[in-house]
Parts: C-alpha cells; sequence; structure tokens
C-alpha cells in the first residue's frame, strides 16, 4: 500500500515576494495589487497542479496492476496470427495472417463443431434470459407474506446456493442425482425404477439440466435487489392505488411491477450484452464424455481447445472474435438503452 | 432491510378468497423453494457423520445414522487436504484484505476533484469490467510475468476491482461534502482526510465488498485449473473437483495416507469414496454455512446500494 507519498504536499511555497514588492515605490498602488494578485493566482495554480499530480501518483500502482492484468493480455491477441506451439517462442512462429479465422469458416468439421458450440451457447444464455423475470415473480411473492420472521428466513436459505462455488455445486449433484445418488436410490428402494437413471451421465435435457442448476443457484439471490427496489417504491403509490379500489393482485399489477421494471431492463440488458460470457466454471465441472456435444459453450470450448488440446493460436482467434463481438453487444445494447429510456446503462 | 407495504386500510378485512387461495399457495411455494436450496447441504453433513454403510445404501436422508467423526479423520489425513486448505485460507484472507484496502482507497481517491485528470484514469479502470482479451492470452500474460504455479496469481490480479471501486465511490459521494471540507479547512491533508475522517463512515460499504471477496477467493476453481500443476497451489475447491471426478485419484490419496495393507483393507470396509466426497464438500462448504447468516444483512444492504444506479 502507497500511504506516504503526499503528506506535507500544500504546504511548499515561500514567501519571498513580499522584498519585491516593497523596493518598488515608483509604482502605483493599483499596478502593484495587480501584480501582487497576478503573482499569487500563479503560485496557487503551480502548487494545485503539484497537488493534483502528487494525488494521481498514490493511484499509480493500482493503475499498474490494471495495467498489467488488463491491458497487457490484450498484446496476447497477437497469437491469433501466427502458428504458436507452445515451447517455442512467438519470435520464431510462423506469421499465419488470417489462416485460423479462415479455417474456423472453410473446414467443414471446424464448422460443424463451432457452429454446434455457438447453438448451445445461444441456447444457454436464450433460457437464461427467457427466465430472467423469475426472482422478480419471487421477490413479489415473497414480499407479499406477512410474517416478517418467515420471509427473512426464506430470504438467507434461497440466497445460500448463490454463494457455493460450481463445484460444490456438481458435489451436490453428484450426491443427489449420480447412479447412487440419493434420487436413485429412493427410486430404487420404492421399486418404482430397476436401472439407475443417468442424471449426469448421459447428453439427455442437457441444456435445461443446465438451466435448472442456474435457477437454483441464482433465483434467490436474484430476488435481493427487486425486494430492495420495492422497499423503495412511494407508499402513496399504494394508498392512491387502495382508494381507486384496487385489490391486493391489482396493486401488485399496476404498482409494483411496472415500479421494478426499469431495474428488470438494466438487468436485462447486461444479460444481453454478456450473451456470449456464459462462463466456464458450470460447464467445466458438468462436462462429461457423455454430454460433450450439448454442454460446450464458448468460454468452455476455448479452454477445451487451448488448454486441452494445446491449440493456443485457434483458441485466441476465437476468444478474440468473442471479446470483439462482446464489446459491440455492450455498445449496442447501451445505445438501446439510451434510445429507449434515455440512461445509458454502462 | 425494511419492507413497507403494510396496507394502510386494515388488510385482514379486505381479504378476498382469492387471495386466501394466494396466500396458502405462496406460503407452501416459499417453503418448497427453501427446502430445495438448502436440503442438499443438509444431507451433505448428515451422510458425512453418518454410518458409512448405512449411508451408501442410501438409508440416510433424515437423520443421521450411527453417528462418528472417523470421516473427518481420515479426509483431513488424506495427502493435500491440509495444503490445499491452507492455500485457500491464505488466499481468501490476504485477497480480501488487499482487495478491501484497494477499493475504500481508490473509491475515494476517485471522489478528489483534484486529483490530475481524475475521470480518465477512473475510466481506465472501469472500462476493464467490461471487456477482457480472454483466457488464452490471459494464461500467456501470466506465464510471461512468472505468475504461473505462484500463490500470487491468486492475489494480484483481484486487486483492483472495478465493480468494487464503483460501489465505493458511489458510497464515498452520498457522505456530505461539508465533512470534509470541514477537515481541509483545519488543516488536514488528503490522506488524513481519507484515514480518520472517510474510512470510519465506509464500514458498511466495506463489510459488503470484503464479503464478496472472500467468498469469491474460497469459491474461484478456476485460476487453479489454468495456472497450477503444482499439487503444493491446489485450492480446496479443486482438490475437491478431483475428488468428486477421478475415483482413481482419491484411491490413490486414501492409500498414499493409509500406509500398512491392512489398512488398505480397513479403509476399503471403511470409508467408501461417496463417504469421502461429501466430507470433502462439508469441510468446504462449512465455513460459508458459518458466516453466512451473520454477514447476510450487510450484503443485503451492500445490494441496495449498488442497485441505485438501476
Amino acid at each position: 500500500m502507497p500511504t506516504s507519498e503526499g503528506a506535507g504536499v500544500a504546504a511548499s511555497t515561500s514567501g519571498d515576494l513580499t522584498a519585491a514588492n516593497g523596493a518598488n515605490g515608483l509604482a502605483s498602488r493599483r499596478e502593484r495589487r495587480v501584480r501582487r494578485k497576478a503573482e499569487k493566482q500563479l503560485r496557487n495554480n503551480n502548487s494545485a497542479k503539484r497537488h493534483s499530480i502528487n494525488l494521481w501518483l498514490l493511484i499509480v500502482p493500482f493503475l499498474i496492476l490494471s495495467l498489467l492484468f488488463s491491458y497487457l493480455p490484450l498484446f496476447g491477441w497477437l497469437y491469433a496470427f501466427y502458428d504458436y506451439k507452445p515451447p517455442i517462442p512467438l519470435s520464431e512462429s510462423e506469421f499465419v495472417g488470417l489462416q485460423w479465422f479462415e479455417m474456423m469458416v472453410q473446414n467443414p468439421a471446424q464448422l460443424r463443431a463451432i457452429g454446434q458450440v455457438l447453438i448451445n451457447t445461444f441456447a444457454m444464455s436464450g433460457l437464461n434470459i427467457l427466465t430472467s423475470f423469475l426472482p422478480l415473480i419471487f421477490a413479489i411473492m415473497l414480499n407479499e407474506v406477512r410474517a416478517k420472521w418467515f420471509r427473512n428466513l426464506v430470504q438467507t436459505l434461497t440466497t445460500l446456493p448463490n454463494f457455493i462455488s460450481w463445484v460444490l455445486v456438481y458435489s451436490v449433484a453428484f450426491a443427489m442425482f449420480s447412479s447412487t445418488g440419493m434420487i436413485n436410490e429412493l427410486l430404487e428402494n420404492l421399486h418404482l425404477i430397476t436401472e439407475p437413471i443417468k442424471f449426469l451421465d448421459s447428453d439427455d435435457h442437457t441444456w435445461l439440466k443446465m438451466l435448472l442448476w442456474n435457477l437454483w443457484k441464482g433465483v434467490g439471490w436474484g430476488s435481493i435487489l427487486y425486494l430492495a427496489g420495492i422497499s423503495g417504491i412511494d407508499q402513496e403509490l399504494y394508498e392512491a392505488a387502495q382508494v381507486d379500489g384496487a385489490n391486493r393482485f391489482q396493486q401488485i399489477l399496476h404498482v409494483t411491477v411496472p415500479q421494478l421494471l426499469p431495474t428488470y431492463f438494466v438487468l436485462l440488458m447486461l444479460s444481453v450484452s454478456n450473451f456470449l460470457n456464459n462462463g466456464m466454471d458450470q460447464y467445466y465441472v458438468f462436462q462429461n464424455a457423455f454430454n460433450t456435444e450439448h454442454i460446450q459453450v464458448l468460454d468452455l470450448y476455448v479452454y477445451n481447445i487451448g488448454m486441452g488440446q494445446n491449440s493456443l493460436s485457434l483458441a485466441t482467434a476465437i476468444s478474440m472474435l468473442k471479446s470483439l463481438v462482446s464489446v459491440g453487444l455492450l455498445i449496442l445494447v447501451n445505445w438501446l438503452s439510451k434510445r429507449t429510456r434515455g440512461e445509458s446503462i454502462v | 432491510m425494511s419492507r413497507k407495504i403494510k396496507q394502510g386500510v386494515a388488510p385482514a378485512l379486505r381479504r378476498t378468497k382469492g387471495e386466501e387461495v394466494f396466500n396458502v399457495f405462496n406460503i407452501i411455494f416459499c417453503i418448497v423453494f427453501a427446502f430445495v436450496c438448502v436440503y442438499p447441504f443438509y444431507y451433505l453433513i448428515i451422510n458425512s457423520i453418518s454410518d458409512n454403510a448405512a449411508s451408501a445404501a442410501g438409508d440416510v436422508n433424515w437423520l443421521p445414522q450411527g453417528i462418528h467423526w472417523e470421516n473427518y479423520k481420515q479426509v483431513f489425513a488424506l495427502d493435500g487436504l491440509s495444503t490445499a486448505a491452507f492455500v485457500s485460507l491464505a488466499r481468501t484472507v490476504i485477497g480480501t484484505v488487499l482487495t478491501v484496502a484497494a477499493s475504500a482507497f481508490l473509491g475515494f481517491m476517485f471522489t478528489q476533484k483534484k486529483m490530475w485528470h481524475r475521470q480518465l484514469w477512473y475510466r481506465v479502470i472501469v472500462i476493464t469490467m467490461y471487456f477482457n482479451a480472454g483466457l488464452i492470452p490471459m494464461f500467456i500474460t501470466m506465464k510471461n510475468l512468472g505468475l504461473t504455479n505462484n500463490f500470487w496469481v491468486y492475489i494480484l490480479p483481484a486487486i483492483v476491482q472495478p465493480f468494487n471501486i464503483i460501489l465505493v465511490k458511489t458510497f464515498v459521494e452520498s457522505i456530505p461534502a461539508s465533512l470534509q471540507e470541514a477537515a481541509e479547512m483545519d488543516g488536514a491533508g488528503t490522506l488524513t482526510v481519507f484515514w480518520k475522517i472517510v474510512l470510519p463512515m465506509m464500514t458498511p460499504i466495506l463489510a459488503t465488498v470484503g464479503i464478496f471477496s472472500a467468498v469469491g477467493q474460497w469459491n474461484s476453481f478456476q485460476d487453479t485449473l489454468v495456472y497450477m500443476t503444482d499439487s503444493k497451489l491446489y485450492s480446496l475447491q479443486y482438490l475437491l473437483y478431483t475428488y468428486i471426478n477421478q475415483a482413481s485419484s482419491l484411491a490413490a490419496s486414501v492409500r498414499a495416507s493409509g500406509g500398512t495393507a491392512i489398512n488398505v483393507a480397513a479403509l476399503a470396509t471403511q470409508q467408501t469414496p461417496t463417504s469421502i466426497r461429501m466430507t470433502v464438500s462439508v469441510i468446504v462448504v462449512l465455513p460459508i454455512l458459518f458466516v453466512y447468516p451473520f454477514f447476510q444483512r450487510f450484503f443485503v444492504k451492500g445490494m441496495m446500494l449498488g442497485a441505485v444506479k438501476g
């Protein structure tokens, strides 16, 4: 932590100007006053500038960290234009121009693989966006519960899954749904099935399963924002609605929901701009030999071919395109938001 | 949280039949959802302390049976577990302290209008929230910086977090400016103002940032996966993943720590891979289960502060 630099910055201007002033007896008083004023201003400007740069120096170490870990990696995009094979340094690798980008669309096998990955990415993001209203609904339902202790208890319990890692989610899934897991044992003990159902080791309904895990983890947490929003709604609106004879459902429909929609739209737009960024943790832990076809989203695919198959250049090319498209989406969504709501989200 | 939607006009008198049905349905739904969220954790815990044979037969669903702590003893003796626990703990503590300190300081500094080109530097940092180079360029950079197989890869990239800085900055801006001005009139420099005036007031927002950061560090899995090959630097999450996914590695660990052949045979009848998996899971999740209820109100508050923009 850099903390010692800025001490005693401002108090450094000396007072040797008075001598000069006193010696000049011929100048009129007005002239003297003007000159003194200008000198004072200059002195202030200088010390203010020094002071402001000294303040800046304090944050330089953090700017350097940001530079190292956010800006420097961008130079790694260079690798997309080379045929980079890890032990050989980049300087000795062959420059191949746009070969990797062409390969993505020209090689039928590669095209099919990337096509499937894109479909998966779109499906998972699309499903998540389609269900993004669920936290809103849950927040409204929770808010309608009268007993405060019960509301708080449910809120605490349902936000819990948000705080565990995807590895632990997978561990939970394994304990519950593997062929020797709780659900299968239960069904077998009840003689409902003879063969364990393969919840994890199969490619059936992969998108749906991933969606459900996502909801399990995120709905309770997502509702907190809306609950915060509800508590901020002006009570007079409800009173006015009651005076107009609105029952509880009508109050929800005509007061609560419209008041929460702005928050909802901001979150919706953020998730649209993150359309290609599903992250890889969830899909990585759930992936296995059986379900690769429908579980590989872009982030996971980049990892699999980059770290798994050592095709660093192709993986870089893909993730570079992904980042560019993401930034494009963000700009588009931000523009849309400005046009429609008069507010930018970034 | 204060939710003040208590209808002003005696609600009990106005309840219709439809509302009654809705109330009942609503409460049932809340109970079911809360149960679904919590039961898996309960299941892991009761199975980790139950008789392993009963657990393997799927008989332990509601109450633990034949409680014993043998699983925990065995798991703590596993190769690598204590190292991984130490790594996870160290990165959580160091990472959280540094992130909180940096967020507090930067969040404050970016409110100081006197700073040279304040807006520019603020944007330089905030923009990084919206784009990243991608996994592979990041990996290559870390490798070139000598941070692969290095503990500091867990810490350094996580120090400057744009989102936290925005949270803190928004918070500081809500503090009356006259407080700072009064201190400056009395001759306090910027750092004194930060240390003596602003920092003590930041507690709620720093608690939020701290919890998010601690949970993030404790839960992080991907950085071990990408940057670490040295098993001494594995995090608990990664170790758990290997235990779940590779029965063979689990068996090897049990054997390695078991020693003699008799031990191995004894272990085979007592500790099943399932019981060990569940036990490790409990160890990984326990800190969060303990800490979570106490801090819940903090991050609820923090979310509300963060929601201001939305």
